[in-house]
């Protein structure tokens, strides 16, 4: 893990609400693995005070990516950042995505922004047959990773109002697959709290190893301040497991999905 | 020029009078690979009960204009995993370590406070009489004078370290707790610790934390911390360790100024990992620029 000031390289709109931005740190780019993230200091100021965390959606030589919405004012910062400019950046930080025992074949199921560490994923294990489910509200939002993953993981796009792809939610796609699928299968999600509540539940029920990818309000991202606490079923022995350090990727079977 | 920057706090010397303030540097080991912990002056490490606490459910922290709420609710390991698990590792270090002890009653500071006589590694014991996050104990006991000096006087009685209380901003005259404090015996102050505080979504008419109130932190309580230390360094005759906001050296010179043996850096951690180092070194070049010998010769210097 490192804190440098790292240059940006490009930072380009791909959607009315989404950017993807790289960062050159070549500390940052070798030791990111899927599913990690960094913190970034968007003011020098005192507003925004705290960092801000933002997965990491890919590497490319010493460059790393982050697929971000603008959704406030410190993503609002993101977008005005010009390429040149230098942030200060903390990361790799948390566990990422692991890789499951049998070697299944990999479901990836993203929720909007949330596709954005799955691609890293699907890139990392390109030669794994995965395929790759991606949710959204409508078509203008979305995200198409076709070009990141490269065109022989099988992509699956779906929108809330059918306007392109499949018609409805990524959980209905899911179970679709789900149904059909004879081979042994292991789920990888980010997204939206429900999403991800409801794939939980589906795998759980099913007896398929399931990781999710989880999000929570944080100050630091090392494990000091417990800011990001999520319940933990009654059954760990644990009341709380923390995003940052714990996860951000857990298994589905560690988090209370009831108190989620 | 190299200026002497050590401090002294009760029986205790500092190499320097930065300290990482408790709750914001973990058990000094997640900052660890980011700041030479060798460095500091000292650290307090997250408030540590008998028992372990599963602390407030989430949200536990919102950040506000110019500053953070939180409503951790003192999660921590608990006495016994203290000290099996972290303290060999933190012992490791030169630095001199505080634990910040909480109670839910009077006689559990006392329990704890005699945990810890003996015990090679730790420095001395910042007794939190102030959280505003848990529901009995913690700031009931710092808002109240009678029941602050027991808990000190109790502290006192049970340890052979050096004893700093925390004080609590959320009282009508900081002077009086911390007046009564220093008349149980308390060997050092430390202030402020945070103001109680709210943030509301209008959207969903709820709360941002799930504790509903939570402890505001950070630059935008600076301020009312600094005017507090100064009425406190001139109250009492122990030591004033000052807190509330720093987020560089001359946030610190500033508590320094209005009477503060020590500094403790808390909010800024989150921000800059190495906040703490970068204190000491604007010290050490604020005092040598300045033809200041010893840090000492700041305490105090207000002009008024």
């Amino acid at each position: 893990m490192f804190e440098v000031l790292t240059e940006v390289a490009s930072n380009k709109r791909v959607t009315h609400d989404t950017w993807l931005m790289a960062l050159r740190s070549a500390e940052i780019a070798r030791a990111a693995r899927p599913g990690q993230f960094v913190m970034i200091r968007l003011s020098l100021g005192l507003d925004p005070l705290l960092r801000r965390p933002f997965s990491i959606c890919g590497v490319k030589e010493d460059l790393f990516l982050l697929l971000y919405r603008l959704v406030g004012k410190g993503t609002l910062l993101m977008t005005e950042v010009r390429e040149r400019d230098r942030l200060r950046v903390l990361g790799p930080l948390g566990k990422g995505f692991a890789r499951v025992e049998k070697n299944p074949t990999p479901l990836l199921v993203g929720g909007g922004i949330g596709a954005a560490p799955l691609v890293f994923l699907a890139q990392t294990w390109a030669e794994r047959n995965l395929t790759f489910m991606a949710g959204f509200r409508s078509a203008k939002d979305i995200l198409s990773p076709q070009a990141a993953i490269g065109k022989d993981t099988r992509l699956l796009v779906t929108t809330d109002d059918g306007s392109q792809g499949h018609h409805g939610p990524v959980t209905g796609l899911l179970e679709n697959v789900l149904q059909e699928s004879k081979a042994e299968v292991a789920v990888f999600a980010c997204g939206p709290k429900l999403m991800l509540r409801k794939v939980a539940e589906m795998t759980m029920a099913r007896g398929i190893p399931c990781q999710v990818s989880l999000e929570a309000n944080m100050a630091c991202g090392l494990g000091a301040c417990q800011g990001c606490a999520v319940k933990a079923p009654a059954t760990s022995g644990k009341s709380y497991v923390y995003v940052c350090k714990e996860g951000p990727v857990f298994d589905a079977k560690d988090i209370d999905w009831e108190g989620f | 020029m190299h200026p002497d920057l050590t401090t002294q706090i009760g029986s205790l010397t500092l190499r320097n009078p930065v300290i990482a303030a408790s709750g914001t540097f973990g058990y000094g080991l997640e900052l660890e690979s980011l700041v030479d912990l060798n460095l500091l002056g000292a650290f307090v490490v997250k408030g540590l009960s008998l028992e372990p606490m599963p602390g407030n459910p989430p949200p536990r922290i919102v950040e506000t204009a110019g500053g953070m709420l939180n409503a951790i609710g003192l999660a921590n390991i608990g006495l016994e995993a203290f000290l099996r698990d972290k303290l060999p590792r933190l012992k490791q270090y030169a630095t001199p370590v505080i634990v910040n002890i909480y109670g839910h009653h009077t006689e559990e500071y006392g329990e704890l406070a005699s945990a810890f006589k003996g015990v090679e590694g730790v420095a001395a014991l910042e007794v939190n009489i102030s959280c505003p996050n848990v529901e009995c104990g913690g700031m009931a006991f710092g808002i109240d004078p009678f029941t602050s000096a027991r808990v000190t006087e109790t502290v006192v009685r049970n340890t052979d370290k050096t004893v700093i209380v925390k004080l609590s901003p959320n009282v009508t005259d900081i002077k009086i707790v911390a007046k009564a404090v220093e008349g149980a015996g308390a060997h050092a102050l430390s202030l402020i610790n945070t103001l109680t505080g709210m943030a509301i979504d209008v959207e969903t008419r709820r709360p941002k934390l799930a504790n509903i109130f939570g402890g505001l932190s950070g630059p935008a309580i600076k301020p009312i911390a600094l005017y507090m230390v100064y009425q406190v360094a001139r109250a009492v005759t122990i030591p004033v360790i000052g807190m509330g906001g720093i987020m560089d050296y001359k946030d610190a010179v500033e508590f320094l100024m209005v009477g503060a043996r020590a500094v403790e850096i808390g909010t800024a951690n989150f921000v800059n990992p190495r906040a703490t180092v970068e204190v000491i070194e604007g010290l050490r070049t604020y005092c040598a620029e300045n033809g200041i010998r010893k840090i000492g010769e700041i305490v105090g210097s207000l002009k008024t």
